[in-house]
């Protein structure tokens, strides 16, 4: 039995988009076909921003696109030409830590922290909407993002601690 | 920014040993700012992407590379037989019985394909993408074999997968214990409790599992420079380093292997791999940096898979629950090649099917088989998982065939408080435990007496969700290894491990370690151990691991060895930098060394106020001005601590479940777990060690298998259908600890690592049965899926007893003489 080569011509046109990534504003040649994650890992050398899967499970390579969380593996390149992307890179300001990024690390929501940005930017936009969630809503919001290490259990208290320091008028807040 | 942590010093120092001090390694994690091998690029690097066999059986009778060659960008396109004369094989470093059949395992395959996902070729190009595109274009023209997935089908050898050792058996290992007060032997024993006694036997299946670490595999080889580089998302960059070197034929000076920051591993990359072999042949023949990173699709079929196991229990008690002998008997599936450990995986467990039990005689008997499936290797626990499930399924299961409470069981055969040291009839010292302690706690915490109350009242009210309450008690031995023992178990390396303390002319202190942490928190850990032993702050203590041209000697991060071993080396390098400081301090202060006592980072005259900070001493021997004659200019000190047996970490798991018995869906209500790991050095990373074992093994018990179709393909091949559980899968876990400490090591502590992943299993899956045995089910295979669990209360009627069939019965029951499994025979309790 023969596995046949798949033809297939690709690369043959580039498109140019412009971006703003992390506060940066970018103008860039890239194929169509290019993802957001290879487009800021490769391009822009953002390697913050990782890939775990090819099935879009995972959720490791979550970023922010005008504010809002995406998997950036589910995304075009193209498809971000005109609007702004946040990476974990770009979240703490003038030295200071995001209050997410802090509750990881005091929690220690964190082992590999192969998970972590894409875990931190989701839960960042998670409590947006839910700036005061039990453990039970903290879990479900964070149903698409996976980790091998930690069992969840300090990542879902490290997102409720940064929601209640947030709600408590601390610094910082969701940027 | 900065994520280190102040703390507060008062009159008093506070240890540093015991604080829950937030992790140093956090910040990079946090920020994005990671050495993921996948992140770096050098200067004209290339980018590698494999072929793979879509067949698990074929012959290779062409390969045509001309159109992948043509493709842009491609660079080469490199098949086996390219490699053939200097490929070697890939390393197996445990012969796990003199006559082991140990076959060839190119890293790319030359005329035959053994599984689905091995490697044919390799394409070399400018960019990722281009690498990818060429693979599609690369044509291999192959010829099917007939294919064997399952061992007790291999055990007939009819089809062959390796046909030049003539079988599919790579070992049969017997391992005999009786302990002077036995009757006899494990049979011996046996056949007198069918006369008054109790013989009870089951059958288990640990599936096959995916360690599905996060970060893929990923590995860069740089052969411009005089050594050549390896970063590698490894596990083990010293062992890797030997191994390349012996088997590619490379001089061990030549070769530096970087672990950069590793996204995981739980044993998955403790392996030597062909991804790694080929980059660094591919490197090396076109002189210039190669990058092969693998898909998660690829990872899941290639990465090794771990346990897969049939096992067949033959229990022997007295009447009255006294167990007095055990028989496992065991075949487990080694995939296609033997991996770095291979036989030595499930030959772990040889030491632990007895648990924390008292009994006379026991059998351990292991076959391992080649199928055509991918390679099997360690994952967290590596043999103990196996050990403890059965051991611990079958002390529930004869409980319940007693009429006993499980946990009332355990008691009337653990060993007792007052026993330690006791010798297992396995032949290790345990040097210390208290089983009756964490149970007691686990007890309470739980709420058993309750929630037994509980269930008697579902089960009277007929409930359509039934509670379940499962038991663990387990022991395990880790902090691998005290290398006479590994010697004598022929396996080819030590277990020690290596540690150098330099102290840096201004007073900071850098440890080097040989343990190559992937998550585990080292950088903290060792730095809180350093800290309290030198007197420096614990922000003045770097932790360097992880690189040969670094950290030159090691053998690296598996087996909760890390601490148990690789940190009472840093505490002897600790202990000589003391040693030689006090010379140089009592020179400073004209007093002879006897004079001299250290503490809290100062050398004082004894009975005097004269004294010597560290970083005064290090400063002189530094300038080395006035230093006594014979002295050498340095404190910096070397140990290397090889320990002299295990540590045994034990602990109290319980498990409720609430199992729907219309839908089959089966819901953790309470998870309570005491671990006793001895000392703890920082309690915050303890329980997440704990936390993350809890949920592999919870998910080994209730979402994850390894499925190949009929064909040898992996149907479970990406995150869709292999189950890594989410968050909202997993319940709240509550754990606690008792601490006795070890005995056997300067700071009382026992590994944690994988304790939580051995002792989880079979405490979901107890409850699950539990809650089912009003239904006569006494075994839910796992995972138990609600499929599963509704075709186990369906299968049942209330009231009717029946005897559970394990997977597979029929094909574990052979003929005992042709070198397969005997027969089962049904005999006393399982004959109900
Ligand atoms: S890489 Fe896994 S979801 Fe994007
Ligand atoms: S911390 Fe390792 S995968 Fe989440």
């Amino acid at each position: 039995m023969s596995v046949k080569p798949w033809r297939r011509r690709v690369g043959e046109f580039m498109s140019r988009i412009s971006v703003t990534v992390d506060g940066v504003s970018y103008q860039d040649d890239v194929e169509p076909r290019t993802l957001l994650v290879h487009y800021l890992r490769e391009q822009l050398g953002k390697t913050g921003t990782v890939v775990g899967c090819d099935t879009s499970n995972c959720g490791a390579c979550t970023v922010h696109l005008d504010g809002r969380s995406v998997k950036s593996c589910s995304l075009l390149a193209v498809q971000t030409d005109g609007h702004e992307v946040t990476t974990i890179e770009g979240l703490s300001t003038d030295g200071e830590l995001h209050p997410m990024q802090k509750a990881f690390h005091e929690n220690h929501a964190l082992q590999c922290g192969f998970c972590t940005p894409g875990m931190i930017m989701q839960s960042i936009d998670f409590v947006q909407d839910n700036p005061s969630p039990s453990d039970e809503e903290v879990r479900h919001g964070l149903e698409g993002n996976l980790c091998r290490c930690t069992g969840y259990q300090n990542i879902v208290k490290a997102v409720q601690a940064a929601a209640s320091a947030t709600a408590a008028g601390t610094e910082g807040g969701a940027r | 920014m900065t994520a280190v942590d102040e703390r507060t010093t008062g009159e008093t120092p506070q240890l540093e040993v015991g604080a829950a001090r937030h992790r140093k390694e956090d910040q990079r994690l946090i920020t994005g700012r990671t050495r993921w091998t996948d992140n770096m690029s050098l200067p004209g690097m290339l980018h590698m992407a494999m072929v793979r066999s879509p067949f698990a059986h074929a012959r290779i009778s062409s390969v045509d590379v001309d159109e992948a060659k043509r493709s842009p960008g491609v660079v080469a396109v490199i098949t086996g037989s390219d490699l053939a004369d200097v490929q070697g094989t890939l390393p197996n470093v445990w012969t796990i019985t003199p006559e082991q059949k140990t076959p060839a395992h190119p890293s790319i395959a030359v005329d035959t394909v053994r599984f689905a996902g091995e490697i044919v070729a390799c394409v070399v190009a400018r960019t990722p993408a281009a690498a990818r595109d060429a693979v599609e274009l690369v044509d291999v023209d192959y010829d099917e074999l007939p294919v064997v997935l399952d061992t007790v089908e291999a055990l007939k050898d009819e089809t062959l997968i390796h046909p030049d050792i003539g079988t599919n058996q790579s070992a049969h290992l017997v391992m005999d214990h009786q302990t002077e007060s036995s009757v006899g032997d494990v049979d011996a024993v046996i056949e007198a409790a069918r006369t008054d006694g109790i013989v009870f036997e089951r059958r288990y299946e640990q599936q096959r599992l995916i360690p599905s670490f996060m970060e893929p595999r990923s590995m860069i080889c740089d052969p411009t420079g005089e050594q050549t580089v390896l970063w590698s998302s490894t596990q083990i960059p010293h062992i890797l380093r030997v191994l390349l070197a012996m088997s590619l034929g490379i001089p061990e000076s030549k070769l530096r292997v970087i672990a950069p920051d590793v996204g995981g591993g739980f044993g998955g990359k403790l392996q030597v791999t062909p991804e790694e072999f080929i980059t660094v042949l591919v490197a090396r023949r076109l002189g210039k940096p190669c990058k092969y990173t693998e898909t998660r699709s690829e990872s899941l079929m290639a990465a090794h898979h771990g346990r897969a196991q049939h096992q067949k229990i033959t229990l022997a008690a007295r009447k009255d629950g006294t167990v007095t002998g055990l028989k496992a008997e065991l075949i487990a599936d080694m995939g296609a090649y033997l991996s770095l450990l291979g036989g030595g995986t499930p030959k772990l467990g040889a030491f632990m099917f007895n648990g924390i039990y008292k009994f006379d005689a026991y059998r351990f008997d292991l076959r391992t088989v080649f199928t055509n499936t991918a390679w099997t290797d360690a994952y967290r626990g590596a043999g103990r998982p196996e050990a403890t499930f059965a051991i611990e399924r079958i002390m529930d299961d004869f409980a319940h065939e007693l009429g006993m409470d499980p946990l009332e069981l355990r008691a009337k055969n653990w060993i007792t408080h007052e026993e330690f040291p006791f010798t297992s009839v396995a032949g290790l010292e345990y040097d210390s435990g208290n089983y009756e302690a964490a149970t007691a706690k686990a007890k309470e915490l739980f709420g058993y007496d309750e929630l037994r109350r509980e269930q008697e009242r579902r089960r009277a009210d007929n409930d359509q969700v039934q509670l379940g309450i499962g038991v663990s008690t387990f022991t395990e031995m880790c902090g691998l290894a005290p290398s006479r023992t590994l010697g004598a178990l022929a396996y080819a390396a030590g277990g020690w491990e290596h540690a150098s303390i330099r102290m840096l002319p201004t007073g900071t202190v850098e440890v080097v370690t040989g343990v190559t942490p992937h998550g585990q928190g080292h950088e903290t850990a060792w730095s809180q151990i350093v800290a309290d032993r030198l007197g420096v702050p614990f922000e003045n203590v770097e932790v360097l691991h992880g690189d040969t041209q670094i950290a030159h000697k090691g053998l690296d991060t598996y087996g909760s060895r890390s601490l148990v071993v690789g940190g009472i080396a840093v505490v002897k390098a600790v202990e000589k930098v003391i040693e030689k400081a006090t010379v140089v301090a009592a020179h400073m202060l004209e007093a002879s060394p006897g004079d001299i006592e250290f503490a809290e980072g100062r050398f004082s005259v004894r009975g005097t106020d004269q004294s010597k900070t560290l970083a005064e001493v290090a400063w002189a021997a530094f300038d080395a001005h006035d230093l006594p004659d014979g002295v050498e200019p340095s404190l910096d000190a070397d140990a290397a601590f090889d320990p002299d047996t295990f540590s045994y970490p034990h602990g109290t798991h319980l498990c409720a479940v609430d199992v729907d018995t219309e839908t089959g869906e089966v819901t953790i209500a309470k998870y309570v777990c005491v671990d006793d790991i001895g000392k703890v050095i920082n309690p915050m990373i303890v329980e997440g060690q704990v936390h993350g074992g809890l949920v592999q093994g919870i998910s080994q018990a209730l979402f994850e298998e390894a499925v190949y179709d009929e064909s040898g393909t992996l149907v479970t091949g990406s995150f869709v259908d292999y189950l890594v559980p989410s968050a909202p899968d997993l319940p709240h876990l509550t754990t606690d600890r008792t601490e006795t400490p070890a005995t056997t090591n300067e700071l009382g502590v026992k590994g944690v690592g994988e304790a939580g992943t051995i002792a989880s299993t079979p405490a979901v899956v107890n409850a699950v049965v539990d809650a089912l045995r009003p239904w006569g089910v006494d075994d839910v295979p796992m995972p138990c899926s609600p499929h599963r669990v509704w075709q186990a209360v369906q299968g049942r009627s209330v009231g009717e007893r029946t005897v559970t069939q394990p997977v597979n019965p029929e094909t574990m029951q052979t003929d005992g003489s042709s070198g397969q499994l005997p027969t089962g025979d049904a005999t006393g309790g399982d004959d109900r």
